[in-house]
């Protein structure tokens, strides 16, 4: 879809890239909403005021945050945070866009990972499509792979899909340091939330290879993160790396999605293999049926790097 | 690859040498001799028999019939043989054990891991805390029969919950 206009519901980190990107696509922004307010304009937001005004105010405009979703626009960016169980506000947002036959771009994993049937369900009775590439691995394209390869054709994905684990790993292993010390590093740089529990806890990449199974599974089964075993990395002593570097390996947390079910934790990997990639970069090994096995790396996260999957949503949706 | 009876299988040969230079080349010489393959060689690190001896284990491939021949050749050769199986152990496991080991009596832990029957401990490094409460770390590299893998996997978890450990297990897919 080109020349699309957007609402997007979110001006954190990624929504706020989308904002200042959309021009770039050739895509207008119609509706900004944080959580307090909103601005709308059908022939597009001035989008450089709106943003100085969420730095200086705390808000993006005067209207309320619920006239974004009645507002005009073709594409429902969805960039709110991430909910677990019923995934409000996310899927409500979605919902309200499919029932007015729009479409809907998702970088929240909530909906996507916790009710997909809905989701579907929702799409189906609906003009509008979802598309959620940003949810799994930022700017690599993953999800669009499989969609390219078909389901039918993708055995098993797993990977390396949480760059701030990753760098704590990789932290631990080069200097020799223990968990807590290199924890406080990644907070201190930015890497890792004052509040790291989602994604020391292999929450976050649990959610992401929910999805790939939902995508996978293509219908014929649903996953949501309580069918997934999840163990995360804060109980890993430092020495547990020595002993693995001292063998040609190291540890990474490791997801899986294969037909027998989800599961993400810590996994003893080849050093010099493909998925020890290093810092807070990502990789997904995606199993063919008749092609072997693709590698696919790059940035799992960041502003620009999720709002550019998400554009490249908006440009794949169909009219 | 079929499996017909006069092909050539891995036997696993465990052996007793005196800790002195050339006692291992002198050892695994008979066994080309024989018509052996030698596969791999574990030295268990830092592990000595009750006798002073280092123990080793070899993985020799050969055609079913010259597998006695092997042995025979081997105790000529003055080489303690202490266990002789065809029982193929030929796929390794390289395992991490974290947690507070020394508490909960590693020497137990290591016992039950011993008592798996399609598992056996080949190397054992052990990394103590530094720190009082801090918890330490293991590295097993076990040798299991073929096939097995899951189950000795799931066998070790089993070991690990019971002690609050936990097992960091090597990615078994995907790690080419
Ligand atoms: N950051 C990444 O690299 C990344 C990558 C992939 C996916 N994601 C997902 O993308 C989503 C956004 O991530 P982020 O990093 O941009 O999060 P963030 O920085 O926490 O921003 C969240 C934004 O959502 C707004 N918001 C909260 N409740 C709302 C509501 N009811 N209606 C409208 N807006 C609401 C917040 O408003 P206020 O500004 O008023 O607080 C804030 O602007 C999350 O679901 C995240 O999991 C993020």
């Amino acid at each position: 879809m080109t020349g699309a206009r957007l609402a997007v519901l979110g001006v954190g980190a990624v929504g706020r890239s989308v904002v200042e990107l959309a021009a770039e696509y050739g895509h207008t922004i119609t509706a900004v909403a944080d959580s307090s307010s909103a601005a709308i304009d059908a022939d597009g937001i001035d989008t450089e005021a709106v943003l100085d005004r969420k730095a200086d105010e705390g808000v993006v405009g005067d209207a309320d945050p619920d006239d974004a979703l009645d507002a005009d626009y073709d594409v429902l960016v969805e960039a709110t945070p991430t909910t677990l169980g019923d995934a409000e506000p996310g899927f409500s947002h979605v919902a309200h866009a499919l029932n007015r036959d729009k479409h809907a771009v998702l970088a929240n994993k909530g909906p996507v990972a916790e009710r997909y049937g809905d989701l579907r369900e929702l799409e189906a009775d609906s003009d509008g499509q979802i598309r959620f590439e940003a949810t799994v691995g930022g700017a690599i394209p993953i999800c669009s792979t499989i969609d390219d390869f078909g389901p039918d054709h993708i055995t098993a994905a797993r990977g390396v899909l949480n760059g701030t684990a990753n760098f704590i790993l990789s932290r631990m292993a080069a200097e020799g340091l223990d968990y807590d010390h290199v924890l406080a590093e990644a907070q201190d740089l930015g890497v890792a939330e004052a509040d790291p529990t989602f994604d020391v806890e292999g929450i976050d990449a649990a959610l992401k290879f929910v999805i790939l199974s939902n995508v996978l599974a293509d219908g014929d089964e649903e996953y949501t993160l309580d069918d997934a075993t999840v163990e995360g990395i804060t109980d890993i002593p430092g020495t547990a790396l020595e002993l693995a570097a001292e063998d040609g390996r190291t540890i990474r947390l490791i997801g899986e999605a294969t037909p027998e079910g989800v599961s993400v934790g810590p996994r003893l990997v080849p050093d010099d293999g493909p998925l020890s990639v290093t810092g807070t970069l990502n990789i997904v090994q995606l199993e063919t049926t008749h092609a072997g096995r693709l590698n696919i790396s790059g940035r799992g996260a960041g502003g620009p790097e999720t709002a550019t999957a998400v554009l490249s949503d908006v440009s794949r949706l169909t009219q | 690859m079929s499996d017909t009876a006069s092909e050539v299988q891995t036997h696993t040969i465990r052996l007793e040498l005196v800790d002195e230079p050339g006692e291992l080349l002198g050892a695994l010489e008979p066994i080309s001799e024989a018509g052996g393959n030698l596969m791999s060689i574990y030295h268990e690190r830092g592990n000595v028999t009750p006798r002073g001896h280092i123990p080793v284990e070899v993985d020799v491939s050969c055609a079913p019939d010259r597998f006695d021949r092997i042995v025979d050749s081997l105790r000529e050769a003055g080489v303690n043989v202490i266990q002789a199986g065809s029982e193929r152990y030929d796929e390794e496991l390289v395992v991490l054990l974290v947690g507070h080991l020394v508490d909960t009596d590693l020497s137990d832990t290591l016992q039950q891991v011993e008592a798996c029957a399609n598992a056996s401990l080949t190397d054992l490094s052990l990394s103590a805390p530094r720190g009082n409460d801090d918890s330490s770390s293991a590295r097993m590299r076990l040798k299991t029969k073929s096939g097995t893998t899951d189950a000795v996997l799931s066998t070790l978890r089993e070991i690990a919950d019971g002690k609050d450990l936990h097992v960091i297990e090597p990615l078994t897919e995907g790690t080419q």
